[in-house]
């Protein structure tokens, strides 16, 4: 039962990871109309800033609000020189284009911090683990990353909801001419959502660091599942998202960590530590696909504009 | 419909005599690597012909296409590791399941439409991925070597490299031959018109979804014969043929060399596959000048120019390659 318990926690701490990277998704996708395939690279950003930063100043805190600054400049930047021009295009142009700057960052990844994987390492105070129930000791730092994204999570849905910005952006993308006409900035606008979606990723990139390295491509597959995540929660919805993440988090975590108990009791235990995780991946995107079959605009549908 | 005399076919013309003399020359240099490589070429270009169909001129865009080069592939590895190393059954076997699995993902997706498209076959895609990395008894996540090519009782040998070329060569001609007679069919303009306005075919009284599901069912065929004859290539097929940035270089493929046009998708193959051999040799050559033994170095990175083109011509040159052939007005 204690198990349980621990692997429902890791299976929310993974949904949450996962909201961080999807809520930029699904604002850019929502708000632009941008499929953006590069957000997954501006995720591997987010750990490789960190890794550096924390290793320049010595404090893991410190790295990560450096490498949060960066990831959003860098995104700012990006939104600038290359992705508005594809605003108004055909999704395929923007599969295309974002893709090749994948491939473009993949590449200035390996010429700037090498071929090798990074490492960032905890500072010791979120090391030890706590007790959080009798006999449950649970890593300090999955803790922090739990509550640090449910209050990013708090802070987007102000931000969106009842702030005087977040009317603008939803007025943006309901009538980007009309808002314009009324004397808003669009492209500004545009600009800064696109830069907060960016630090969301890299926020989620580089909380996730700790626990995986740091590699080239480590956005790729993630940025998969983001994708799953905002389809199933539905395009736009940031609500849709959050549930989405937890919802596909927990298969994801509980799957992998119950599959190959119960696999083994019809297969070899080398056969089932092979096909458990495979199956528990192919969970989630049969939940996707059951999900666009019955409901096509997702769980939690944006009202219609 | 007679061919004229326009830069676009001239290229096209001599790309395919290129093509065709590709085994001679390497004969003649004893230059093995070229055959390979373009081996190489012809069956993905195929691959984005069958891409094409429903990508260029039904609008569908699959970003899951490569499953079928995997489907396609793990039938001939499976066949030949059970013992069943005739191509007279593993590659029936190839096109069939591919077509049975493209009539299964395109039954459901089809009825979503832009971006849910997209999404929905990408994870169709993935879920076989996924089933590839769990076939623990076929090599699961390292793949499978195919120690033996797919036998023609002595009418073909596949390990001669030569015959092997030729054989995809004429299997993409025919590929193409085959596309280029169907789209100019009723069917291929209902698929056309569906691409267009699938409400009024509707309205005009067109069953557009099984037309469609059709054309994505014939894609999906052709590229599980590409697969097999990649499977056969290469002698080995990972799950790692049908990871998702494979589907996004079919798409690559197709949009570089002209979307809705015949030879274009061979073009972009031809096109991406050469940038990909040429494009180390041109920087190394281009920056040795300026940089001296740091070029070699700067030459490893070519990626990083590779990337920022796709930008380009999604940006400037919607129609690819052979748009911009169509374009060159001659004299």
């Amino acid at each position: 039962m204690l198990l349980f318990i621990e692997q429902c926690l890791n299976g929310l701490q993974f949904g949450l990871l996962l909201f961080l990277l999807a809520a930029g998704l699904t604002l850019v996708f929502g708000i632009m109309d941008l499929v953006n395939l590069a957000h997954g690279s501006l995720y591997m950003l987010g750990a490789y800033f960190a890794a550096t930063f924390a290793a320049w100043t010595d404090s893991f805190v410190l790295g990560a609000l450096l490498a949060l600054a960066a990831t959003l400049v860098v995104g700012m930047a990006l939104e600038v020189v290359a992705l508005r021009r594809l605003y108004g295009r055909d999704h395929l142009d923007h599969v295309l284009g974002t893709f090749g700057l994948i491939l473009f960052f993949n590449e200035l990844v390996r010429l700037v911090w090498g071929p090798a994987g990074m490492s960032l390492s905890l500072p010791m105070w979120l090391i030890p683990p706590v007790e959080i129930l009798p006999g449950l000791f649970y890593p300090t730092y999955r803790i922090a990353i739990i509550l640090t994204a449910l209050l990013v999570a708090l802070f987007l849905y102000v931000l969106v909801m009842r702030t005087r910005l977040g009317m603008l952006v939803r007025a943006g993308a309901s009538n980007r001419e009309m808002t314009g006409a009324l004397g808003v900035n669009i492209s500004l606008l545009y600009t800064l959502v696109f830069g907060l979606g960016a630090a969301l990723a890299g926020l989620a990139g580089l909380m996730q660091a700790p626990i995986l390295t740091v590699q080239i491509g480590m956005g790729e597959n993630i940025l998969i599942l983001a994708f799953v995540v905002i389809i199933i929660g539905g395009i736009g919805s940031i609500r849709g998202a959050f549930i989405a993440a937890i919802l596909v988090g927990l298969i994801d975590t509980i799957g992998r960590a119950f599959l190959p108990d119960l696999l083994r009791l019809v297969l070899s235990s080398r056969g089932a530590s092979t096909v458990a995780p495979a199956m528990s991946s192919m969970m989630i995107y049969l939940l996707m696909a059951i999900v666009l079959v019955l409901r096509p605009e997702g769980l939690f549908p944006v009202s219609s504009k | 419909m007679t061919a004229a005399l326009t830069p676009r076919n001239v290229v096209i013309a001599v790309l395919m005599l290129l093509l065709a003399a590709v085994p001679v020359y390497a004969a003649v240099t004893a230059n093995t690597f070229l055959v390979t490589l373009f081996t190489r070429v012809i069956i993905l270009g195929m691959a984005a012909t069958s891409l094409n169909l429903i990508l260029g001129y039904g609008g569908m865009v699959s970003f899951g296409h490569a499953v079928y080069l995997g489907i396609g592939g793990y039938a001939v590895g499976i066949l030949a590791q059970e013992g069943a190393s005739s191509g007279f059954v593993q590659w029936p076997v190839a096109i069939l399941v591919s077509a049975l699995f493209a009539l299964l993902v395109g039954a459901l997706s089809l009825r979503t439409r832009g971006v849910y498209f997209i999404m929905i076959t990408l994870a169709f895609a993935q879920l076989v991925y996924y089933f590839g990395v769990g076939l623990d008894r076929y090599g699961a996540d390292d793949g499978l070597t195919i120690g033996r090519r797919s036998q023609f009782a002595g009418l073909l040998n596949l390990s001669d490299r030569t015959q092997f070329y030729y054989l995809c060569l004429a299997l993409l001609v025919v590929t193409i031959y085959l596309i280029a007679r169907l789209v100019n069919s009723r069917f291929g303009m209902v698929i056309q018109g569906a691409r267009s306005n699938d409400r009024r075919m509707r309205a005009i009284g067109f069953p557009t979804f099984r037309y469609r599901l059709t054309a994505f069912v014939i894609a999906g065929a052709i590229c599980g014969l590409a697969g097999a004859l990649l499977a056969n290539h290469t002698g080995f097929i990972s799950p790692a043929t049908m990871h998702w940035t494979r589907s996004g270089d079919l798409i690559v493929m197709v949009v570089l060399g002209g979307m809705a046009s015949s030879f274009g998708p061979l073009i972009g193959a031809v096109a991406l596959l050469s940038l990909e051999e040429a494009l180390p040799v041109l920087i190394r050559v281009s920056a040795s000048p300026m940089f001296g033994d740091a070029a070699v170095r700067m030459a490893e990175y070519w990626q990083i120019v590779l990337g920022p083109l796709f930008l380009l011509v999604v940006l400037f040159a919607r129609g690819g390659i052979d748009g911009l052939l169509a374009g060159v007005r001659r004299g």
